[in-house]
């Protein structure tokens, strides 16, 4: 049978999902800032551990220190927001409530980068 | 064209293997595992989000609060899933950029990595907590 595709579409070579590598790229890039940072992440959070608000109130006040966590919690939350969307893909095949989850799962995942990056600014000036 | 009555087959044709026949290898583990740590450290993001906003509020303005659900047994164990989950998540995110680099597809070297990323995990995981447990974490106050 004749291909109905018009010439354009069949050069860029997307098919029918209309876009290409980008979500798996953006994976993999985050996942590789991310492997560093988690362990810088599980060396903070262990060295933390009983300590008074102080501790964690004057090592986030180093800018370094501030803009790290940043860093985590940006990639990280980045980071599940492209993983969360693959289960929705693979698990939810109606297109109402797939669009529905996906707005819900980004708008919690927004919501906490908001009130993560807020609260290391404010520690950051206070 | 001889006269051949369609005999009904559908009760004749091999059933295909379903998640219940199947024996579930070990890489099917690492990799529904990995999905869920997934899912976990995304919860665990709402709990370091709440912990920040925890820590600007100060002492009096739910730092406080943190520390005393934190505690709980309930507190130390979905503490202690968040760690599983970063650090089995960590290692088995390791393999995977190995995957896409194309090392480590070899049926044998899959599998004994799978259990590798198993045992590393719970093991990193039982000694953060053995460390913090026996008082030589803190070391940043």
């Amino acid at each position: 049978m004749k291909s109905a595709e018009t010439p354009l579409h069949r050069v860029q070579g997307m098919g029918s999902s209309h876009t290409g590598t980008k979500h798996f790229w953006r994976e993999r890039v985050t996942a590789l800032a991310l492997a560093p940072l988690s362990l810088w992440f599980l060396y903070v959070m262990m060295g933390m551990v009983g300590a008074s608000v102080v501790t964690p109130a004057q090592y986030f006040q180093n800018a370094f220190n501030g803009a790290l966590m940043a860093a985590f919690v940006s990639f990280s939350l980045y980071h599940a927001g492209l993983g969360l969307q693959v289960v929705i893909d693979d698990y939810v095949h109606t297109s109402g409530t797939k669009i529905f989850s996906l707005l819900v799962i980004r708008g919690a995942l927004l919501a906490c980068w908001i009130v993560s990056i807020f609260s290391i600014m404010r520690i950051a000036i206070s | 064209m001889a006269e051949t009555p369609q005999r009904p087959v559908a009760h004749a044709r091999p059933l295909s293997p379903h998640m219940t026949i199947y024996r579930w290898p070990v890489t099917m583990m690492t990799s529904i595992t990995h999905r869920f740590t997934g899912i976990g450290l995304s919860i665990g993001a709402v709990v370091l989000a709440w912990w920040l906003a925890a820590v600007s509020n100060g002492l009096d303005g739910g730092y406080g609060t943190f520390m005393e659900v934190a505690e709980t047994p309930l507190g130390q164990l979905i503490l202690f899933g968040i760690t599983w989950s970063l650090c089995y998540h960590f290692f088995s995110g390791l393999r995977h950029l190995a995957w896409d680099l194309g090392y480590g597809f070899d049926k044998r070297v899959s599998e004994r990595n799978s259990v590798l990323i198993f045992a590393l995990s719970i093991l990193s995981a039982i000694a953060i907590f053995a460390l913090v447990w026996t008082g030589h974490a803190g070391y940043l106050q």
